[in-house]
């Protein structure tokens, strides 16, 4: 005989799982009681919703599923949060939740939470398994649809009684039979010829990647892409890392808080590629302008993308790398060298020069110096807020990753996705660049990286406001600084130090320099306090 | 313009909540949604009519295509599909109508179901177009009540080439 809970560790083990991240309670206690025993590696959060980004940036930093565990009611939604961050950004996760005893379910008994409804518009799939027998059935199926397709969370939700049951045996099913859900891989073939002779006609073409092309593997493949045919790329925020910043080929990232020569790029191309980005409104402000210019090719897994944001031309279903490498096989194609000469100029005529402040650190020129200094895979987790807009803009990202809530937009992201991150990748350098309204959202994370030992790097744009807003308030607002102020800004050195992490305060990019340079040398977890001025502006 | 949707979806519990979700957090509107077993135990059959442009019916069915239940969606064209729905209507009805009432009933084809001193109950299932003429000529009568199944379609084969 085995029980549900054994059964539900077994899953893990035949998915390979070797870490989940979780908070424990009444009803997950028979599970995280068997994981016990296992090597599997149980990662106490302070708070659930950090387990979900923590297993998100896991998921990211290894391009496997991340696994996150909650207790019913609170815990579970508690959770909510990180899953639909994790929901907006593709990632696949699989969100285990405990649940109250079956036969009370709906009767409102202590911490009963219908959790499954709650998640239902950001899961790609949710489970309330009714049978200790259909464990092994969800948890292959849950795992397979986290991870193929269109990424995305999967919930089970498992209640104790369930968990507790037995059946006479663990056989973990071969494959999954879904009828529904066969998604397609390869792109059709008349759709990449169509594609194809529309690159031919055109003269000033472009490829706009997103997250869909990391997510694929078809980074390579882009690259190759770009290499052959010459055409210059510019990516969406979670496109960043599609190419290493320096190529020359690479403009930058567009959008509201983008780089001006890739708006303008965008805006004169007479073909937009958009490889796995779904265009959302902070990337195109106004998609119809461009399609009055451009013809628009549309790769992407989703068919629901295409078209979703921006009128297509040639839309083309498929998994980003071998759309590429089909494309690949037969193109003959070369882009205009006056349109490369001419975003080359816009380049540099819209480059811009950070203003400085005596006595702080400026935050964009620390951020193009630290990418420096950083191994080249290295993983940057940036938080949400000015942060993330001077991490995507002036990190010059080589081989690594560049982590960030880019739909959702949720603070407190990076320094739980930098833990995941570190887990997974525990070679490379992780930092999470967060300001000091988004590291208050998550600094009880400080307990899990003290007791895990993680060599996190964490480095906080201190400016004493919630910048972004502050900034907006400047613009629309008459400059009333509405709930915006952070005035009790507590000493994050002494909190740092208080957790047994090491910290620094920097007020000026010389210090910054210097105790980034010590901090990168030690494999111990840092903290650095940047004094950056409230006026520095995102942009 | 409105359409006419038929979606197969596996026959679990929660897989209506997870369609009819999707409307509402997706911003569609929908005029009808009847859902029921088909001739596989296994299959449901929802007929979904909806209210939309071309764009919003294109990514009502691609939404409806990602959820992990759905098997099949598929939007009908005009002519290519029979529609029903089943109505209950209930009319005031003082004895001295009951032959007008009868009457339109009668010419209607609907079928009187309940009878009491002051009203009358009809049952009809037809077109859209049919019940909104029945409602037409019973209003003067004072309709006190009127329940409606939702439209439930299926293909007419006399009239799709098969591809």
């Amino acid at each position: 005989m085995i029980s549900g809970a054994e059964i539900m560790v077994k899953c893990l083990q035949e998915e390979g799982v070797r870490v989940v991240f979780g908070y424990p309670g009444a009803v997950i206690c028979p599970f995280f009681d068997e994981l016990y025993h296992t090597d599997i590696k149980a990662v106490l959060v302070r708070q659930e919703q950090n387990a979900a980004h923590s297993a998100s940036g896991y998921a990211r930093a290894l391009s496997r599923v991340g696994v996150c565990v909650a207790t019913s009611g609170p815990g579970a939604l508690n959770l909510i949060t990180g899953i639909a961050t994790a929901y907006m950004d593709s990632i696949p996760l699989v969100c285990i939740t405990g649940q109250v005893k079956s036969d009370v379910l709906g009767r409102d008994v202590f911490q009963e939470a219908d959790i499954t409804g709650a998640c239902e518009s950001f899961v790609k799939h949710s489970y309330l398994v009714k049978n200790t027998a259909d464990l092994p059935r969800v948890f292959k199926e849950a795992f397979h649809i986290a991870s193929t397709g269109r990424p995305g969370p999967v919930l089970i939700d498992v209640p104790v009684d369930i968990q507790q049951g037995t059946v006479e045996e663990f056989v973990y099913p071969e494959r999954v039979n879904i009828i529904g859900y066969k998604p397609s891989v390869q792109g059709h073939p008349m759709q990449v010829k169509r594609a194809l002779e529309m690159i031919r006609d055109s003269e000033r073409p472009i490829i706009c990647a997103g997250g869909g092309v990391l997510t694929s593997g078809a980074k390579p493949k882009l690259r190759e892409f770009c290499e052959v045919t010459g055409i210059p790329v510019i990516s969406t925020m979670m496109g960043i890392g599609v190419m290493p910043s320096d190529n020359p080929l690479y403009v930058g990232m567009i959008g509201s808080h983008g780089v001006k020569a890739a708006n303008v790029a965008i805006h004169n191309a007479d073909l937009v590629i958009l490889c796995g980005a779904r265009v959302g409104d902070r990337a195109v402000a106004s998609p119809d302008q461009v399609v009055e210019r451009a013809n628009v090719i549309h790769i992407d897994i989703d068919p629901a993308e295409i078209g979703k944001n921006m009128k297509t031309t040639v839309p083309i279903v498929g998994d980003m790398k071998n759309v590429l490498g089909q494309m690949l096989k037969s193109i003959d194609y070369t882009a205009p060298a006056e349109w490369i000469e001419q975003i080359k100029r816009w380049k540099e005529e819209f480059a811009t020069v950070p203003q400085s402040f005596e006595g702080y650190v400026e935050p964009k020129s620390f951020i193009a110096k630290l990418s420096t200094m950083l191994r080249p895979k290295a993983i940057m987790a940036a938080d949400v807020g000015q942060n993330q807009i001077w991490c995507a803009n002036n990190y010059r990202i080589r081989d690594g990753r560049f982590l960030t809530s880019g739909g959702m937009g949720t603070m407190g992201y990076s320094v739980p996705a930098a833990v995941g991150a570190k887990l997974a990748r525990p070679t490379r350098d992780v930092v999470a660049v967060c300001g000091d309204g988004s590291f208050q959202m998550s600094m009880n994370e400080l307990a899990t990286i003290a007791k895990e030992n993680l060599n996190v790097k964490i480095i906080v744009m201190r400016n004493t406001v919630l910048g972004m807003v502050h900034e907006l308030q400047d613009v629309h607002y008459g400059s009333r600084y509405a709930i915006t102020e952070l005035d009790t800004v507590p000493d994050f050195v002494a909190l740092a130090k208080a957790y047994g992490i090491d910290a620094a305060f920097a007020t000026s990019n010389k210090e910054a320099e210097e105790y980034t340079k010590a901090m990168l040398k030690s494999d111990k977890p840092f903290v650095l306090v940047c004094n950056v001025h409230p006026k520095t502006s995102s942009r | 313009m409105k359409y006419t949707l038929s979606v197969l979806v596996e026959n679990h519990p929660g897989v209506l909540s997870k369609v009819s979700g999707l409307f509402s957090r997706r911003a569609f509107n929908i005029d009808s949604l009847a859902v029921g077993i088909t001739e596989d135990p296994d299959i449901s059959r929802m007929t979904i009519v909806a209210d939309g442009d071309e764009y919003v019916i294109e990514q009502l069915e691609k939404q409806l295509n990602k959820v992990i239940p759905v098997i099949k969606v598929r939007t009908y064209k005009e002519g290519e599909y029979i529609s029903r729905e089943l109505s209950l209507i209930k009319v005031s009805c003082p004895s001295k109508q009951r032959l007008d009432i009868m009457k339109i009933s009668e010419l209607m084809g609907a079928r009187i179901v309940d009878v009491s001193v002051n009203t009358m109950t009809l049952q009809f299932a037809d077109t859209l177009e049919a019940f909104e003429t029945l409602v037409d000529l019973l209003r003067p009568y004072g309709i006190r009540e009127i329940v409606r199944t939702g439209t439930v379609a299926i293909e007419k084969d006399s009239a799709v080439s098969r591809k």
